[in-house]
């Protein structure tokens, strides 16, 4: 059994269908995901890519759906495009969406990271802003003011 | 009652941030790697890590028989977001890091 090496937990005011469609809708995700679309057909086995919303073409993280059983647990492998082929390289990233009391627990692991990467350092930096982000749009309709921008335009 | 009460209570206890500070170096320990090297009991360890826990500061993962705890860094970018402009995060973490390769990343 792998080892976690980051889990992020945070309570939404929502309800856990909607959370669980925005991991999964493209359209919502390119509102909180720095302008990328996450697409798939999310059935267990197919591809999903993480995407520039403009240029398609520009796929930053790939990757394979490994659980699904909407609207509680996604289980997804991570991946460069470029090391697409390694799987030393593939991470993996699970999404749990529970029910607590009037909230809604999101918690997001993200597991076999090759440690001192680049892509656990960028991770571990992007998620949290991922997270609260998401969290935002849920509960006010409206994204986060940095999050209408890609990833790199805000620096 | 701000949510974020409970928080800022669990932070306000120098064992608590120790235990962070460790969970930081190497997430997801069992409570005896938590408590190997530590001047404090068992029992304050515990105690310390159930009022991280409930500040959702620590969280809990079973592995097969194992407990481990990981540093849910959430609540701390919250209050982070609340007083830090999203375009200065960039600036500010760039000054930290500087100060923190300056200061040869001591942590007090």
């Amino acid at each position: 059994m792998s080892k976690a090496q980051f889990v992020y937990v945070t309570y939404i005011a929502s309800t856990v269908e909607a959370v669980f469609n925005a991991l999964t809708d493209p359209e919502m995700t390119k509102n909180y995901w720095g302008r990328h679309h996450n697409a798939s057909d999310w059935k267990v086995g197919s591809r999903w890519e993480h995407r520039d919303y403009v240029d398609s073409s520009k796929v930053d993280i790939v990757g394979t759906v490994v659980e699904n059983d909407p609207p509680k647990r996604l289980v997804v492998t991570w991946v460069q495009p470029s090391q697409e082929g390694n799987p030393a390289k593939a991470s993996r990233v699970t999404y749990e969406v529970d029910t607590m009391g009037p909230l809604v627990k999101l918690t997001v692991t993200h597991a076999d990271l090759e440690p001192g990467s680049e892509m656990e350092q960028s991770v571990s930096f992007g998620w949290p802003i991922v997270i609260s982000s998401l969290k935002t749009l849920l509960e006010t309709g409206n994204p986060m003011a940095g999050m209408t921008k890609r990833w790199g335009d805000a620096a | 009652m701000d949510r974020l009460d409970g928080v800022f209570r669990a932070l306000a206890d120098g064992s608590r941030r120790k235990l962070l500070d460790r969970l930081h170096q190497a997430n997801g320990q069992t409570l005896s790697e938590l408590c190997a090297g530590l001047d404090m009991t068992r029992q304050a360890v515990t105690k310390h890590l159930n009022v991280l826990e409930s500040a959702t500061l620590v969280v809990t993962i079973w592995r097969g028989r194992e407990k481990l705890h990981y540093l849910n860094p959430m609540p701390i970018h919250e209050i982070a977001d609340r007083w830090i402009g999203k375009f200065e995060r960039h600036r500010v973490r760039a000054l930290s890091d500087l100060k923190k390769r300056l200061e040869g990343d001591r942590n007090e």
